[in-house]
């Protein structure tokens, strides 16, 4: 049996492997698609254009000032004449936020007199109102603290808070979203590698031929499996390669258990793959069917938005996605170097997943025919 | 119509093309001239990749020649492709109906691309529906329509504008005896009634014999031209029916193929055809066949005996041995019967693709599924591999239902599919070692089966060829290879030889004669009908019924009703398709 | 025996005619085209609008008090008050630093022993926050829930006592457009961008491949009609489906998710046709360079799906991107289409802007047009 399941394997990577293009297609997408990933898909605001419109020329707004152009996020300053004039530049989309200082601004300040700074933030995109919102908070926060520090007479408030960010302290979302690539290209390979070879198969007329040799479907099976399983832990192996190396996410956590995962990944998906590969009688439905798959799978794997905030029903839905445990365990080891028996409950449903899809498709091997 | 004629319709000068197809350049014609200067059918004969469509696609200008002009009436392809295509009809192989639009709006849609008046379309819609025998079916998808229609619908297309010149590419292959003899009936009218000239490329080679002018095409060169009956003439005297009593035609035929100075030996009808070399008289061959109650009758020439001719002298023959082939375990006495086929039924939906089909096959023999596309052979097929569950019935196969059967049962049979399938990433060899390994052949057993494959089929130059790039002879060489690796006892053949050249196809038959003489048993389906004299016995399928069962003899006993010379095997399934309420059996 | 005169541009609106019902027809009885039209955008616009939210609500924080008094037990209450936090109260730092570890909460709030003591005293006492910064949005949200509960506190008690709980600078900000912050108001018009760009793209990139591969298009080929008939034969049709998908996006937009639309439902439409003639564009350039579905499905995911989705604005803010990656989204249409529409629905008619996208749709259109036309010809090598 073993042998069997060798040469149909063997021709599986002769046939994967022979045609230069279908070569690239393998190594190329994965790391170009790693790198653009890693730079475009971040949530973290670098580069605020922003306008000041001051209506108070005394030191204490220019300190102010002077906080805004010394972050590095707030990059783009426009001096305004007018509130107008800023509300015609963020309607155009040239300025995110608006920081108003109004004429009494200092004169209160030195009076011991909360002073206020108005701002306002273009909202059409209102997560990155929120977060350059909170980029504001945080400079205001910390002049205040400097200012009641230097200038006695202002209480200090009761209480404040001593923040720390556990695994990830400067709170990079890069390193959130890297990991996550790596579940989202190996699910991407492993689908089609795995999954449109049993409907190029049967296209062919290749598939039929199998069925008619001693081969079991068993067998098939797993000289199907096995390829897109080494080509995604090859390919896993190369992406990880990448997070760390180039965009130097930290890796934390010990390989055996991230291998564990990816492979339990793979296993469940290949699962999947196979299912809906035996379910297809063209390419083109098998396409379709993975592409139907795929994207409300990475839309519901917690990958760019938290599955918390997710309504309930679609909570339950995803727990029937194996990406959504694959996205749990990567992030663990990455950052939190989460241990083996935490993530056990990430690894046995992927492998639930993963059996009863095999299940599935080696009977639908002998039931779906044309 | 102008009176003198003096510009050719169609000239073809020196036209070359070649495709790029992975890393291999392939000439698909090489230098050839082509005139047509009257109106009639033209012919384009010859092989399967011999270069009829590309030359045809050259003709109405979808490609340009690398070098070398073919002139339309005077325009050139090159440059005056769209006043050409304003001038001619063209018929693509698969030509492109759609589907999900009716017969009606099929005809809607190509009068409007044509430019045909409002005012004239009745009057042609109706002498097209006519001519077809369509009127019936005009608000059915075109997707509904039997092949046979769907070829005529087709033609009814091309045909919507008169036009000087038509160009039909391979309008008869796949279709049924009953609907080709209509897609002749049809063409023959239109050159009669509108004068209209034809190029059309087929490799039936009893088609040649209708066309008033052919070109044999080969490899991309012109082989041979002129009238057919020219073509004919110089075989004549050549050719002779060869029976010899107490002797069966394949024991003959095994005999006088290998004679020296026999170009041909086929199965026809109850006799052997020979065509001889020229200086080859009968005596001598006689003699040399080795077959001491030879008898020899003349027999008029026809054009497929000089295509043969031509061909052995420029193709290169294969002969596969089967010696050491393992003797099937002969069961003593009486045939043994390996296929049971009890009211067998398979339903699509509410569609009858197979309905109470019954029939059994005995060991070494070879047994014929028969009948036009659609008949339902494919799926009778697919149910007896065990590919395909039926709906009713019994089946067994070696005494087992291969779909149930363990994998040793499965190690037993050999299964050629109609479509080739090899993988065509992977090279000859590569296909072949696969196939063995599957098969549980090992080590020395498996080197040995590999190197009988490409040495018996030919296949050693080829052997690092990814099978994607072999041309269809050598596809279907290769297929049957990887199904003869392990030398099975029972061998599927679904339409082995559809869109094969006749010299392959003879040199198959040759061989699976050889494998039946061996005992091993083969199940064939072919919509060939003069190949239905090689089976033993065979089935007559239509619209997934049974028409009629036995051996080619006295199935045209039926039509024949005992009194006339013996029909050919086309002429007793066109008599039989088309009495259906004939009782028969 | 030549004669074309005056009967040709009769013949070619009779072709153009004749094309034109024969796809209505196909996509008619075809349910796959209507399929995708129609049923995906509906799939797509669910799923996105009620199930990818970046608004967290009920975050679980673990409360640790060393010392309970009356000052935390009213720290605690004020915090369990907070619709977005959901607090539960853990006995010591072990079991909380535990909770945060499996996740079960997403912040930890430490009141040391001394903490009543040193805000009785006045010291401003330091309250530990621990956050698990894995998802650094999500953990920046929770830390600005957590903020604005301490201050309301503080805030409250100073009321209590007199007092006015004053910072030297208040912030006074207000976000424009969106003012509560929703995200299904920016999801939404940025997902029926993405969806009409593989309608646009996907669709007729599929439909042209189907017919080289059913030898349909050699059929057509050899008839007198030329190429840019048979290309405008396919756009036009295409375009009606894509403009049907497109009102029905904006119908569940507006009535299912309650987006507003608060700029002019014509410029909607004016600047959504010049991007769908840029979509169509880009399909029929994908099918003019592959001839099977396959392919040509991959190319259309691959060069317009994932662009639409990464470069364009749609989730990812382009200015935050590195400067090659930047420049890149410049020849996304999408990016020009999310700007759009993001400013139609929820700022109104902006002038400068919608000037700027829809020039930058209309060249990108008549580009892609321009060389599907010069690209194609009538011919099959």
């Amino acid at each position: 049996m073993w042998q069997r399941v060798f040469h149909l394997m063997l021709k599986e990577f002769l046939a994967l492997l022979k045609d230069p293009a279908s070569r690239a297609v393998l190594v190329l997408p994965p790391i170009v698609q790693t790198i653009i990933f890693g730079y475009a898909a971040t949530l973290d605001l670098s580069h605020i254009r922003y306008g000041v419109y001051v209506e108070d020329r005394a030191a204490p707004a220019r300190e102010l000032l002077a906080r805004f152009a010394g972050s590095p996020t707030f990059t783009g300053r426009v001096r305004l004449d007018s509130l107008e004039q800023g509300r015609a530049l963020i309607d155009r989309g040239e300025l995110l936020l608006v920081v108003h200082i109004g004429p009494r601004f200092s004169a209160q300040l030195l009076r011991h007199r909360p002073a206020s700074v108005q701002v306002i933030v273009d909202g059409r995109n209102s997560n990155t109102a929120v977060i350059a919102q909170g980029y504001v908070r945080e400079i205001v926060n910390r002049f205040n603290a400097r200012w009641i520090a230097e200038h006695p007479g202002w209480q200090p408030p009761l209480a404040h808070l001593v923040i720390r960010a556990w695994f990830n302290p400067n709170l990079e979302s890069r390193w959130f979203i890297i990991p996550g690539i790596i579940g989202l290209l190996l699910q991407v390979v492993a689908m089609l590698v795995a999954g449109l070879s049993i409907a190029r198969e049967r296209e062919s007329g290749t598939f039929d031929q199998l069925l008619v040799t001693p081969v079991r479907p068993l067998e098939i099976l797993l000289g199907k499996a096995l390829p897109g399983f080494l080509v995604g832990l090859a390919e896993g192996t190369l992406i990880v390669l990448i997070a760390v190396l180039w965009f130097q996410v930290p890796l934390v956590g010990q390989l055996t258990v991230l291998y564990a995962g990816m492979a339990l990944f793979l296993f469940a998906t290949i699962g999947v793959g196979l299912a809906i590969s035996a379910l297809a009688l063209t390419m083109q439905q098998g396409l379709l069917g993975a592409f139907l798959f795929m994207v409300p799978s990475v839309l519901l794997s917690g990958f760019a938005t938290p599955i918390a905030n997710m309504p309930v029903i679609v909570q339950y839905l995803t727990l029937l996605n194996p990406l959504r445990y694959f996205m749990e365990i990567l992030r663990g080891v990455f950052l939190e170097d989460a241990s083996l028996p935490l993530l056990m409950s990430q690894f046995w449903p992927l492998l639930v997943i993963g059996l009863a899809n095999l299940a599935m498709a080696g009977w639908l091997f002998r039931h779906r025919l044309h | 119509m102008t009176s003198a004629k003096a510009q050719p319709i169609l000239e073809a000068r020196e036209v070359t093309r070649t495709f790029r197809s992975g890393h291999r350049c392939i000439t698909a014609l090489a230098a050839v001239n082509l005139v047509i200067l009257h109106e009639g059918v033209a012919g384009l004969i010859g092989p399967d990749g011999a270069g009829k469509t590309t030359f045809m696609r050259l003709a109405a200008g979808l490609l340009r020649p690398d070098s070398g002009e073919i002139r339309i009436q005077g325009l050139s392809t090159r440059d005056q492709a769209l006043a050409i295509q304003s001038r001619i009809g063209y018929m693509p192989q698969r030509f492109g109906l759609y589907t999900d639009l009716t017969v009606r709006e099929n005809l809607d849609l190509y009068a409007d691309l044509q430019g045909v008046a409002p005012a004239n379309r009745s009057a042609r819609y109706d002498a097209l529906m006519q001519m077809t025998g369509l009127e019936a079916f005009q608000h059915r998808l075109a997707g509904k329509l039997s092949g046979g229609m769907k070829q005529k619908l087709g033609l009814a297309c091309t045909l919507i504008q008169p036009k000087e010149l038509l160009l039909l590419d391979e309008p008869t292959v796949g279709v049924d005896p009953v609907s080709r003899r209509e897609l002749w009936q049809i063409i023959d009218r239109l050159v009669e009634e509108d004068r209209v000239a034809v190029l059309l490329s087929t490799a039936y080679m009893d088609e040649a014999e209708r066309c008033r002018y052919v070109y044999v095409l080969n490899n991309g060169c012109v082989l041979s031209h002129g009238e057919p009956q020219t073509l004919c003439s110089r075989m004549q005297g050549r050719g002779y029916a060869a029976s010899a009593p107490g002797m069966h035609r394949r024991a003959l035929q095994g005999h006088l193929v290998r004679a020296p100075g026999v170009l041909d030996a086929v199965i026809e009808r109850e006799w052997l055809r020979v065509v001889t070399e020229p200086a080859l008289t009968p005596e001598r061959l006689k003699e040399r066949a080795g077959v001491p109650s030879l008898e020899l009758n003349p027999l008029p020439a026809r054009f497929e005996d000089a295509f043969i001719a031509e061909f052995r002298a420029v193709g290169a023959r294969w002969r596969t041995t089967v010696s050491g082939w393992a003797p099937p375990q002969q069961a003593d006495g009486g045939p043994e019967t390996v296929i049971q086929v009890n009211a067998l039924g398979r339903r699509f939906g509410d569609f009858h693709a197979v309905r109470d089909l019954s029939f059994e096959v005995h060991r070494g023999e070879i047994f014929g599924l028969l009948g036009a596309n659609g008949a339902g052979k494919s799926t009778t097929f697919r149910m007896l591999c065990g590919l395909l569950p039926p709906s009713s019935g019994e089946l067994s196969v070696a005494g087992v239902d291969l779909r149930r059967a363990s994998a040793a049962a499965r190690a037993r049979i050999g299964y050629v599919s109609q479509s080739f399938a090899l993988y065509g990433q992977l090279t000859v060899t590569q296909n072949l070692r696969f196939f063995a390994n599957v098969y549980n052949l090992r080590r020395d057993r498996r080197r040995e089966r590999v190197e009988w494959a490409l040495d018996g089929f030919e296949l050693r130059a080829l052997a690092n060829v990814d099978a994607d790039d072999l041309s269809l002879g050598f596809k279907q060489r290769l297929a049957l290879a990887t199904a003869l690796l392990h030398q099975p006892e029972i061998l599927f053949l679904d339409e082995p030889t559809s869109g094969v050249d006749p010299l392959a196809r003879r040199e198959f038959w040759e061989l699976i004669n050889a494998l039946a003489e061996c005992g091993v048993t083969v199940l064939v389906t072919t919509h060939f009908m003069e190949e239905a004299d090689y089976c033993d016995r065979l089935v007559i399928m239509a619209g997934g019924r049974l028409l009629a069962l036995g051996t080619p003899e006295s199935i045209k006993q039926q039509v024949a009703d005992g009194h006339s010379a013996l029909p050919s095997m086309e002429e007793a399934f066109i008599a039989l398709v088309e009495s259906p309420q004939r009782e028969l059996r | 025996m030549i004669k074309t005169s005056a009967p040709w541009q009769v013949n070619r609106m009779r072709r153009l005619r004749g094309l034109l019902r024969k796809e209505l027809l196909q996509i008619v009885r075809d349910p796959s085209s209507i399929a995708i039209a129609f049923v995906m955008p509906m799939v797509l616009l669910l799923l996105f609008g009620y199930g990818v939210s970046l608004n967290a609500r009920n975050v679980p924080v673990a409360l640790v008090i060393d010392q309970p008094s009356g000052v935390t037990a009213d720290f605690a209450s004020r915090f369990r008050y907070s619709e977005y936090l959901s607090v539960v109260q853990l006995p010591n730092m072990r079991a909380a630093k535990r909770a945060l570890r499996a996740h079960q909460v997403d912040a930890v709030i430490h009141l040391r022993a001394r903490f009543a003591t040193e805000m009785q005293a006045g010291r401003s006492a330091p309250i530990q926050v621990l956050l698990n910064g894995v998802d650094a949005n999500t953990a920046r949200i929770v830390r600005g829930y957590i903020e604005g509960s301490l201050s309301g506190w503080l805030q409250q008690r100073a009321a209590r006592q007199g007092q006015q709980a004053a910072s030297p600078v208040m912030l006074a900000s207000r976000i424009w457009f969106n003012p509560n912050v929703r995200s299904r108001n920016y999801l939404v018009p940025g997902l029926i961008a993405v969806i009409m760009t593989l309608i646009g793209a996907m669709l007729t990139a599929l439909v042209v491949a189907r017919e080289w591969e059913r030898g349909t298009m050699e059929a057509l080929m050899v008839t007198p009609i030329t190429i840019g008939e048979v290309l405008l034969g396919k756009l036009l049709p295409y375009f009606l489906l894509g403009m049907g998908g497109m009102a029905l996006s904006v119908a569940m937009a507006l009535w299912l998710f309650d987006v507003p639309l608060r700029g002019s439902v014509w410029v909607l439409l004016t600047v959504s046709a010049v991007f769908m003639l840029a979509a169509l564009g880009m399909g029929l350039l994908i099918s003019v360079s592959s001839r099977s579905q396959f392919v040509a499905g991959q190319a259309a995911i691959v060069s317009t799906f994932l662009p639409a989705f990464l470069l364009s604005g749609f989730i990812f803010d382009i200015h935050s991107m590195t400067g090659p990656i930047r420049l890149l989204t410049y020849i996304v249409p999408a990016r020009y289409f999310i700007s759009f529409l993001q400013t139609s629905f929820l700022a109104g008619d902006v002038w400068p802007v919608i000037l700027v996208d829809v020039s930058a749709l209309a060249i990108m259109a008549a580009i892609l047009l321009g060389i599907t036309l010069r690209c194609s010809r009538k011919r099959l090598d």
